[in-house]
């Protein structure tokens, strides 16, 4: 029986542990959403390592196709060898290349599957892939061949929410949302990255971040992996921690649009920053 | 057993299918929740609900399922009620060590006597049994490491009704005014409906004709097909009533631009006259007059307005609010011209629904263009009326 603890370098909430086991148990894809940054890829790594299982990774584009998760059917290659007679040709089977989701179903041993950023393909993706995930086998009709999972991979499959993804599909997952975690638990997850670093400083850094995502206006809010990039900045270039009381440095690593930026910087005060939001009625 | 829970969960709107319902038992089946309401909560959440925005309905519905069950953390609270607060208790180095030599076991399986014999009620100070300030293994403000602590000050799990009590999700729910992100969310069935971009295509045609040319050696020619691309025009009320929106919208422009590829934006004050502005400002425009010859008809356009204005502004010759501003054809006439060039329109309005009916200008406006409210739900609706194309057939 598989049961995960989770992993010394990946901080994660227990009630997301829960959702993973239970996923686990009941045999059914976990869907992770969450905001970017909130470390919805890495916890498939930290399932794989956790467990101690290989991990196959299927990074999803607009472009990509189901099928292409299953086999890939190498016409090209095949019509070019039959013009020299290099190999038999007669022999399909060597043409087939299996895709992500092919190799998952074949491993010798069950693995950690992540499909990642599910939403940034086709709307009928999902669906098209509804069956597989179901009955874990899938058929070539070239070869004559049915694929089927010897060991039931753990599925896990992100998104962003760019597109809804299809009911028939959400039906046959266990979903979990990643909220964005509270400076309680975002102390523990820097701790992570930085185990020696500076109480005071860490403090104020967060207190600013905290602070900075209060802004209802941003158009991109930071996200915890802006915030490590920024604590790193901010360990590397010596900066004190009276000055990220003051100023905030390097605020270029936190914000990545102009906009931001300048809003940021116009609202001096924490104060005034809060009331600037867009339920303030601000009439003149 | 708690059936009416799926049934409070469906009033409440959550899309819930008996085949995730039966999921649900499985995993009760098996104890997945370990025999714990918080536990139970968050399984049951995992397993029912599939989109964050149903969140906040969910905490309703179990709310009013299970706001009044017993649970065990209860049942502690309850012992506690029996018991009193002393001072905490002074120990020598020694007598601690002696406490600490006490194993695990033996202070649950002496707990659960305890409790068997309701020995909890009003025990102050003993050595044994329940109570508070003791160095009894169990009960509140006492020393003894290996004890068992209930219900001490805060306690490291939360109940479940408290956290559905919290209602953490409400900003998720879909009836709330949009951020960003959401609204590039909604706006993505703009483009969603539409495929665009080339697809790769073989030419069968072309390859065999290259393959003759190169004496047979192949030569494939792919073509890429550029589909239908969504086109969207935007025009926005700014200024006067709706200045506490602006930032709203804006927010809105900035997530279409990054949506859709042709995509052009206006602004008005109010109501559209000759001139339409090209700033948020106001101060560059072009004529609406050159604008509705130029444009292809086959633009969606979205008017972002709250629709309320004095009526002379939409029927009066210089009836616009600016006095500076004069308009020899009334403004309803202008937004019956933008109607009769693009058939796919519509209008969405920041203020709730059930307040148009008491606006006249909002009822004289919602007479020409279909009108949404500018919420989540409301964007999604009125994209998908676009999408279907049926703003031919609106009045």
């Amino acid at each position: 029986m598989n049961y995960f603890k989770g992993t010394g370098d990946y901080v994660l909430s227990p009630e997301l542990k829960d959702n993973v086991n239970v996923s686990i148990a009941l045999a059914r894809p976990l869907l992770v959403k969450g905001e970017p940054g909130t470390g919805k890829t890495l916890l498939a790594h930290s399932i794989a390592d956790g467990l101690g299982k290989k991990l196959i990774i299927w990074n999803i584009k607009s472009t990509t196709k189901a099928r292409e998760g299953l086999y890939v059917y190498d016409t090209v290659q095949r019509l070019n060898d039959a013009r020299f007679g290099d190999r038999d040709v007669s022999d399909i089977r060597q043409y087939i290349k299996l895709g992500k989701l092919g190799e998952a179903f074949n491993s010798e041993e069950q693995v950690v599957l992540l499909i990642d950023e599910i939403d940034k393909a086709d709307i009928e993706f999902p669906n098209d892939l509804l069956n597989e995930l179901d009955e874990m086998s899938f058929y070539i009709p070239e070869t004559g061949d049915t694929i089927k999972a010897k060991h039931r991979p753990i599925v896990i499959i992100t998104s962003n929410s760019e597109k809804e993804l299809p009911d028939p599909f959400l039906r046959r997952c266990v979903f979990h949302y990643i909220e964005f975690p509270d400076e309680k638990l975002m102390e523990d997850i820097v701790f992570v990255h930085f185990p020696d670093l500076e109480k005071k400083l860490l403090r104020e850094a967060l207190k600013k971040f905290y602070w900075i995502r209060q802004f209802d206006m941003l158009r991109k809010k930071p996200s915890t992996s802006e915030l490590i990039d920024w604590i790193q900045a901010l360990i590397a270039g010596g900066i004190s921690p009276s000055k990220v009381e003051k100023d905030l440095p390097f605020l270029g690593t936190l914000l990545k649009k102009k906009e931001d930026t300048d809003l940021v910087n116009q609202s001096g005060s924490a104060h005034y920053g809060y009331s600037s939001s867009v339920r303030t009625r601000n009439v003149y | 057993m708690f059936i009416n829970f799926f049934f409070a969960l469906k009033s409440y709107g959550v899309p819930v299918s008996l085949h995730e319902w039966i999921t649900l038992h499985h995993a009760l089946a098996r104890n997945l929740n370990d025999c714990n309401l918080t536990k139970f909560y968050y399984v049951a959440r995992a397993i029912l609900v599939k989109n964050e925005i149903y969140y906040d309905k969910y905490d309703m519905a179990f709310l009013d399922t299970f706001k009044d069950i017993e649970t065990t953390d209860e049942m502690l609270e309850k012992i506690l009620e029996g018991l009193k607060k002393v001072k905490e208790l002074h120990l020598s180095e020694e007598e601690k060590k002696q406490i600490e030599e006490l194993d695990l076991d033996q202070i649950l399986r002496n707990f659960e006597e305890q409790l068997k014999q309701e020995h909890y009620k009003n025990h102050v100070g003993g050595n044994k049994a329940i109570g508070t300030g003791g160095r009894s293994t169990q009960g509140a403000w006492g020393y003894n490491p290996a004890g068992i602590r209930i219900g001490q000050g805060e306690s490291r799990h939360k109940r479940a009704v408290q956290i559905a009590e919290k209602r953490s999700f409400r900003n998720y729910s879909n009836d709330v005014t949009l951020d960003t992100r959401q609204m590039r969310v909604a706006l993505a069935h703009l483009r969603s409906l539409l495929p665009i971009g080339p697809e790769e295509k073989l030419n069968l045609d072309a390859t065999i004709d290259a393959t003759c040319k190169n004496a047979g050696e192949l030569e494939f020619i792919w073509e890429s097909k550029e589909k239908k691309a969504a086109k969207v025009i935007l025009m926005m009320d700014v200024g006067g009533s709706m200045t506490p929106y602006a930032r709203l919208v804006e927010r809105l422009f900035s997530a279409a631009s990054s949506q859709i590829s042709r995509f052009k934006h206006y602004y008005f004050h109010n109501c559209i006259y000759q001139d339409l502005w090209t700033d948020i400002e106001r101060r560059e425009s072009i004529s609406t007059q050159e604008f509705l010859k130029s444009e292809d008809n086959d633009y969606k356009l979205i008017l972002i307005g709250d629709a309320e204005m004095a009526p002379s502004e939409l029927t009066w010759v210089n009836g616009a609010i600016d006095y500076w501003y004069h308009n020899d054809t009334p403004g309803l006439a202008w937004l019956q011209r933008l109607r009769d060039k693009f058939k796919d329109s519509i209008w969405m309005n920041p203020l709730p629904r059930r307040s148009w009916g008491y606006v006249q200008t909002a009822r004289m406006i919602g007479g020409i263009f279909p009108m949404f409210e500018l919420t989540l739900d409301g964007l999604d609706e009125g994209v998908k009326f676009l999408m279907k194309g049926k703003g031919k057939f609106f009045n």
